[in-house]
């Protein structure tokens, strides 16, 4: 595994630059069942296309972020704060 | 034997002599040498002994692409004698032979092994008994193989380096090709890397006739500011990034453009005997003619596809040697046996449709069975191959963006008509190999075929072909050949295996060398050295263990005071209009509601209840909150605020003074006195009670002072400024001297908390444990009405009681359990385990903390902790052993 990432705040860098964060998913608002739970705690979509996901700028600004990549070929559609990436659909 | 004439192209410099030895006797080589052709010169024929026969091998291809002189150099091995430069005092052995190379009782297995030893004959025959496998496999492992690992390496020899480069574009091979498109790249204004496996960028031409315009174009690329890395091998490509080997630096390279130069590789013919030393590829001669000045034989017979063969011919005639016979492929001839004991002494060769047949006798049999472009680089960065029946090889067909092909590898330059090779010939007359680096020959292709292995992945992982050193660059296309001809399918059906990486040799050192983290040291660690500290690593951290006697030091504590170097814990300062709601909604107990000047206890829990880090946490004032965190668990805590922070994306900041902060703690009954000697403060217990927090100037330097009490006595954390280290730490131990206090280092420090069961994360829990079952119920406020992480988990776990508890245990003193030691149930069954245990001088007994089934978890109940062979039984406690209503705490 080996691609770029463009960090929102210092640009692009090797991707070990980086800590994966998983995708993005949504935490339950109300009290979940525990099935709901368990499923917000283990389950993950792992699609093979794109998704959105978190990334940490570990070995730079250390801010977390948001990207959308394709899981098949790694490329990177976009990355953006998670201010801006609220507003990207 | 002496060299030829000066050669115009020549790279030895006669001059210079270079001294090594070769299986211990001295030989002399010049600088400018390999290994391979200051032995050859010398007479050496047989430069290793084959994989799984034992057959002699000699020098076939001299490009470092064949397995034949794999050598050990200085007792490491897997080194081709053929590229590997010569120098002064360098001690060459050879590999897979015994007892010498010359007389190799192995070599039996080539007389008689034949019809026993077909493709997986290891698993066909050492079956039985079973029992004996052990030793099979151990007779199997000595008799194959390159070479021996040595077993044990008193010092580290290199070191390997990573080095990234962004380029806009890399050259992959340094041949005229690669110099001229990376030369044309770099006057186009472009960021140009070039990495060729040779020693000298230049390949093929410098050895053809071409060296003059080679080392010209090498010069011009460079001068135009082509970066060029030399015996630099591309390792393979992976999404867009290749690795390069070079040396001891692992390059890793990115470049919008990607040109593949990797040239053809020429190819073998596969007839009996065709391993034979003395059998060598014209691109071999060549090379030892031009490049070292040797003669590669006396009396040579050429057999090639195409006008490879009368170039050498004419090349083996300019250096004086006798060229008896051309069997040209387009003429309809070819070799059918190559013959002698130790090396050729008569080659047969047949006309292609059997009506001919001559034997002629020869020290050289050079031949050129045409060249297979070396596409697998391109493959790996998604290029694809087909067919070209014409040409008899599979050539690029198609490209991704941003990657090109020139040179040979694209087919270009390749005029003149060649003729196909058979897939084999002379079968009846001896072995005839496929692959000369696993010994797999024609007939043990017919034979995995006849077994079914009919397809050329299947053939590839049964046989093995193209998984030796040479990973297919001689044997590939000579398997994909008889492959077709066994199943009768055409060479497009049959197709090529996967390519993968590696494609060239690379030590594990440069793959497994560490990831280097740089050493974490206290603003005060020089002081510990200077007291005598025993230094151990911690997680990043070097920290001091003991100072010599830690019972002695955790006993100071107690009795007078003590001072530790605590600057390894996490610090974060929380600020804002939102930082105490964004705490309530981290942590499962409330900070809104602590006062400025106070501390509160923290555990963070993760939204499936589990405890991940522990800490304490000062207000210090509305809007400002200093958090600690584990040594360990600093940086963590700090990726969790600050993605929980982005994800709410509330008013508050995070800064990270982990770094920048030294803290000690100071405690023990004199600690007061000590305090008070230091600072302004009224340090009496009404105005600086258990859990303040107050700012105040510690020796003249600002510092924020905590009173809490991990060690179990009255005691002050101190955080101050990290470039006042060694100041403060020197004026504690000085105001402390006259009270008996003494430093105490990271194991007094673990029996002291252990005698207040405070816990350690990591140590006494694990990532299924939760406050619940830690034995801190008090800390989790479900009753708080805003959502908080980990807690409908810790909803659903204060509904169902754990079934495992932490506790503490309590033994006479004597044995100490190993930690990760099992607790027993009645019947012998393990139903838990210790996390920690101590020897305590204090408490006079052996004490620790254990999770134990809930039924258990009760002052007074007995388990029995099994460790090793001994069965210890201990008494189970739920409070503290030292002070367990916190009295002296509070005091």
């Amino acid at each position: 595994m080996s691609y770029l990432l463009t960090c929102p705040n210092c640009g692009t860098r090797e991707v070990t630059d980086f800590a994966y964060g998983g995708e993005v998913s949504r935490r339950p608002r109300e009290r979940p069942s525990r099935r709901e739970l368990g499923a917000y705690n283990y389950f993950r979509r792992n699609v093979a296309g794109v998704q959105r996901e978190w990334w940490y700028h570990r070995s730079g600004c250390r801010a977390w972020f948001v990207a959308e990549r394709d899981t098949r070929d790694n490329r990177v559609l976009w990355t953006a704060l998670p201010d801006e990436a609220k507003a990207m659909q | 034997m002496s060299r030829l004439p000066k050669q115009p192209g020549e790279r030895i410099n006669r001059a210079r002599t270079v001294r090594f030895t070769f299986d211990g006797k001295p030989v002399d080589g010049l600088a400018g040498d390999t290994i391979a052709s200051a032995l050859y010169v010398e007479g050496q024929r047989t430069f290793s002994r084959s994989f799984k026969y034992h057959r002699r091998r000699g020098l076939l291809c001299c490009a470092g692409q064949c397995p034949n002189c794999l050598v050990a150099v200085d007792g490491a091995p897997g080194v081709r004698a053929c590229t590997e430069p010569l120098r002064e005092g360098m001690r060459v052995e050879h590999l897979n032979a015994s007892p010498s190379l010359e007389r190799d009782l192995m070599a039996v297995t080539d007389a008689v092994g034949g019809p026993f030893t077909p493709p997986g004959f290891y698993y066909k025959t050492f079956i039985r008994p079973r029992r004996l496998w052990p030793l099979y496999e151990k007779v199997l492992r000595n008799a194959a193989g390159l070479g021996r690992l040595r077993e044990k390496q008193d010092e580290r020899e290199w070191r390997s380096e990573y080095r990234r480069r962004h380029a806009d574009v890399l050259v992959i091979g340094g041949g005229l090709a690669g110099l001229r498109a990376a030369l044309a790249a770099a006057e186009a204004g472009e960021d140009v890397v070039l990495a060729d496996e040779g020693a000298e960028p230049g390949g093929r031409a410098l050895a053809d006739g071409r060296h003059d315009e080679a080392r010209a174009l090498a010069a011009r690329a460079a001068g135009a500011g082509v970066e060029i890395l030399s015996s630099a091998p591309a390792l393979g490509c992976f999404d867009g990034l290749v690795a390069v080997w070079q040396g001891t630096t692992l390059h890793q390279i990115r470049a919008r453009r990607l040109i593949f130069a990797t040239g053809a590789i020429e190819q073998p013919l596969v007839f009996a005997g065709n391993d034979l030393p003395g059998v060598m590829l014209s691109g071999a001669v060549r090379r030892l003619i031009s490049l070292y000045a040797v003669a590669p034989g006396t009396r040579a017979v050429v057999a090639a596809t195409s006008d490879r063969g009368l170039e050498v011919a004419e090349a083996l005639r300019a250096a004086r040697v006798e060229v008896v016979a051309v069997a040209d492929l387009r003429a309809g001839w070819t070799v059918l046996e190559a013959q002698g004991r130790k090396q050729v002494r008569a080659v047969v060769l047949g006309a292609i449709d059997g009506s001919a047949e001559r034997r002629i006798e020869c020290d050289l049999l050079v031949v050129s069975g045409g060249f297979a472009p070396a596409t697998s680089l391109v493959a790996q960065a998604g290029g694809r191959t087909a067919y070209d029946a014409r040409r008899g090889h599979f050539a690029l067909a198609d490209l991704p963006d941003g990657v090109e092909a020139v040179g040979a590898v694209a087919g270009e330059g390749a005029t003149a008509p060649e003729a196909v090779p058979p897939a084999v010939s002379g079968a009846q007359r001896g072995k005839c190999f496929a692959c000369i680096c696993e010994d797999v020959t024609a007939k043990d292709i017919h034979l995995s075929v006849d077994e079914g292995y009919d397809s050329i992945e299947l053939s590839k992982r049964y046989t093995t072909t193209t998984m030796g050193p040479c990973q297919g660059r001689m044997c590939q296309l000579p398997a994909v050949r008889l492959m077709a001809q066994e199943t009768g399918q055409d060479l497009q059906s049959v197709g090529t295996t996967t390519a993968r990486p590696p494609w060239s040799t690379v030590p594990l050192g440069a793959l497994a060398g560490p990831t280097y983290e740089p050493a974490k040291r206290s603003a005060i660690h020089a002081r510990h050295r200077e007291l005598g500290a025993r230094v151990q690593w911690a997680g990043d951290w070097r920290r001091a263990y003991d100072y010599g006697d830690p019972q002695a030091e955790a006993l100071a504590v107690h009795e007078s005071a003590g001072l530790i170097d605590v600057s390894t814990l996490g610090k974060l300062i929380v600020r804002g209009p939102d930082a105490a709601e964004f705490l309530d909604r981290l942590y499962p107990n409330r900070f809104s509601n602590l006062k400025p000047g106070r501390i509160r206890y923290g555990v963070l829990t993760s939204d499936a209840g589990r405890i991940m880090d522990d800490g304490t946490i000062c207000r210090l004032d509305d809007e400002s909150f200093y958090v600690t965190t584990t040594s360990s668990g600093a940086g963590a805590v700090e990726q969790w605020f600050a993605w929980w922070l982005a994800d709410w994306g509330m008013r508050v900041t995070l800064t990270d003074v982990t770094q920048g902060l030294a803290a000690v703690n100071l405690a023990g009954p004199r600690a007061r006195e000590i305090m008070g000697r230091l600072s302004e403060l009224d340090c009496s217990n009404e105005a600086f009670a258990y859990l303040d927090g107050k700012r105040a100037a510690v020796a003249g330097v600002p510092s924020l002072i905590l009173r809490i009490g991990f060690v179990g006595e009255v005691g002050y954390e101190i955080h101050f400024p990290a470039a006042y280290g060694h100041h403060v730490w020197d004026a504690i131990l000085e105001a402390g001297a006259e009270h008996g206090i003494r430093p105490f280092g990271l194991e007094p420090q673990r029996i002291l908390r252990l005698q207040k069961m405070h816990i350690l994360v990591g140590q006494d829990t694990d990532s299924e444990s939760t406050p619940f079952g830690a034995a801190m119920p008090w800390i989790v406020k479900l009753d708080k009405d805003e959502d908080f992480i980990g807690k409908w988990a810790l909803e659903h776990a204060a509904e169902h009681p754990s079934e495992t508890a932490l506790v503490g245990f309590a033994m006479p003193d004597g044995d100490v359990p190993t930690e990760g030691a099992a607790v027993l149930d009645e019947r012998g069954e393990p139903v838990g385990q210790v996390t920690s245990a101590r020897h305590s001088r204090q408490l006079g007994q052996v004490i620790g903390m254990a999770w134990v089934p809930s039924p258990l978890a009760a002052d007074g109940a007995t388990i029995t902790i099994s460790d090793e062979r001994r069965r210890l039984s201990a008494s189970v406690l739920t409070k503290p052993f030292y002070d367990p209503e916190g009295e002296v705490l509070r005091s």
